[in-house]
């Protein structure tokens, strides 16, 4: 083959995707303002999203703020500038990695899931069902889904703030010889509601790329089981990237405005 | 190849599928077809493993768009419907899945009851209630229905997926591959409650099927689908003097004839 025609075919590839994937956006989106609203779906959902990832970011924003805690002790200790720690830790973990720690981990755990479930459910013909039972299956099975990251990503990351935090105090005060209440008090003084607003705005724009990604690619997995695999591995890998560019978008767009 | 099987005159015809032409990519599987079912008729369609059986009737559905033709219910343009017209639209159907497709997340009874409360708004206690009537009439006990999809034989979900299918008393229903997977026994029962369930209520089936035992049991009229095309349809007892060697090869289940398989991945 012609290397210009693989190109061209490649392209076009692109482009009938990313149009399947705005209007598979659209449709979902346009439904979160239609009834039927399938409330006690949405509610489910947020316990299999939300609740039961607690631990996963949990663990992980503790582990990840301490680590912050040590390198951050390590650049400012050559400037003889340790005392600020607390504060490099607080906003490195509000405005940053809470809610990237936390949308990579629920990436990993719900667009995986998401996908599986819908993958299975598309080629068994479940979904096929579900709109001869007279139900639309993106109003059924994606509107709850979208819904219920939307809700629970900002009150995981929430919790990864808090936890994320005291990972650094429990590095600081170990580790760096810091004395608790002043490590704490530094905290508190430097805390400010920008910083925590805009990790928690980037916790809703990642909880919808996680629960879309999750539902566009088992919506449309094709195949047996190699379908429904492909199609998991391509909701995690496709979420992460997209949360990644999200967040240096968002972080230009939040110091441009100087928020 | 033969011309076409003429098309039976559309008055009285419940469902008529003019000239649907359906590809994917490079592979054409209906080349303009053409259907009529008459109302209240059993009509089974015929054919080989991947000449697009399923696919006919997931375009009726509208599941899968058609790239040409028509298809007509009621008299009425399928292509056209939208929001809550297709809505509308889709409670006339039931439809029984070649895998049975049931919903494994819910159990037995929450499966048959899903499309009337859901679909028809009828209240959870009343929508239990005809899911556990539909299931004795499917010949399934009571204490079945609290069991999940995956604890079931073929057999049972096949029958969990009549029950789903009939729950809604539906104008027209349609049957995948009914029998497929089925020893010669349980495709009997299958058979006998199909007739038994459609039977009387003035019901519009469309079948699918390459069982012929099962075809000869449930159809009112048989259609054989061959290379995107209906090429013979008729009556089923004319079944055997159809004078269409793909049909007699089909029937007789023989390798050498007309149809040649294609081997290919
Ligand atoms: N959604 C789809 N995408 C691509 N190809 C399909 C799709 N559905 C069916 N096909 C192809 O169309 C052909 C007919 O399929 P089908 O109608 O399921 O056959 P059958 O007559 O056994 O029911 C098959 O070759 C199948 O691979
Ligand atoms: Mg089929």
């Amino acid at each position: 083959m012609n290397f210009f025609t693989a190109v061209g075919r490649t392209t076009l590839e692109l482009l009938k995707e990313i149009g399947r994937l705005s209007i598979f956006t659209a449709d979902a989106v346009s439904s979160f303002v239609r009834p039927p609203i399938y409330w006690s779906l949405v509610l489910k959902q947020m316990m299999r999203i939300g609740f039961f990832s607690l631990p996963v970011v949990g663990l992980t924003a503790f582990f990840t703020g301490a680590v912050l805690a040590l390198q951050i002790y390590i650049g400012t200790a050559r400037y003889g500038a340790e005392q600020f720690v607390p504060t490099v830790v607080l906003i490195g973990i509000l405005r940053e990695l809470g809610p990237v720690i936390a949308g990579l981990m629920v990436a990993g755990r719900v667009s995986a899931a998401i996908a599986a479930e819908l993958g299975t459910m598309r080629v068994t013909e479940q979904i096929d069902a579900l709109t001869t039972l007279a139900t639309r299956p993106v109003k059924y099975l994606v509107v709850p889904r979208l819904m219920a990251a939307l809700v629970s990503m900002p009150l995981l990351v929430a919790v990864a703030d808090a936890i994320g935090v005291m990972g650094g105090y429990v590095a600081a005060t170990n580790n760096l010889g810091f004395t608790g209440s002043i490590y704490l008090n530094t905290t508190m003084n430097d805390l400010n509601s920008h910083d925590v607003m805009s990790g928690l705005i980037k916790a809703v724009v990642f909880g919808f790329l996680i629960a879309l990604m999750g539902a566009y690619n088992g919506f449309h997995s094709k195949g047996g089981a190699q379908g429904v695999g492909a199609a998991t591995t391509n909701a995690v890998v496709s979420a992460s990237i997209l949360i990644l560019v999200a967040n240096y978008i968002l972080t230009n767009i939040f110091n441009m405005l100087n928020f | 190849m033969e011309s076409a099987a003429s098309v039976p005159e559309n008055n009285g015809a419940k469902i008529v599928i003019k000239g649907v032409k359906k590809r994917f990519g490079p592979k054409v599987v209906l080349d303009g077809l053409d259907l009529a079912v008459p109302k209240g008729q059993s009509l089974v369609i015929i054919g080989g493993s991947g000449t697009g059986k399923s696919v006919t009737i997931k375009c009726v559905l509208g599941i899968l768009k058609p790239d040409a033709g028509q298809i007509l219910v009621d008299g009425e343009d399928t292509a056209k419907l939208r929001g809550n017209a297709r809505d509308a639209y889709l409670r006339k159907f039931g439809m029984l899945f070649q895998g049975a497709a049931l919903f494994d997340s819910m159990t037995v009874w929450e499966n048959v009851a899903f499309g009337l409360i859901q679909g028809r708004g009828v209240g959870r206690k009343k929508a239990r209630d005809i899911a556990f009537e539909k299931l004795t009439k499917v010949g399934l006990a009571a204490d079945v229905g609290g069991l999940y999809p995956s604890e079931l034989s073929g057999g049972m979900q096949k029958r969990v997926g009549l029950a789903r299918a009939i729950a809604a008393d539906p104008e027209i229903i349609f049957f995948d591959e009914p029998t497929t997977g089925l020893d010669p026994i349980m495709s009997d029962v299958i058979n006998n409650l199909i007739v038994d369930t459609v039977r009387g209520t003035g019901t519009t089936t469309l079948s699918i099927t390459h069982d012929l035992v099962s075809a000869r049991k449930i159809a009112d009229r048989i259609a054989m689908l061959y290379k995107g095309k209906i090429i013979w349809e008729g009556p089923t007892a004319e079944i055997d003097h159809s004078g269409n060697p793909y049909v007699d090869q089909f029937i007789h289940g023989r390798a050498e004839g007309p149809i040649k398989m294609e081997v290919k991945a």
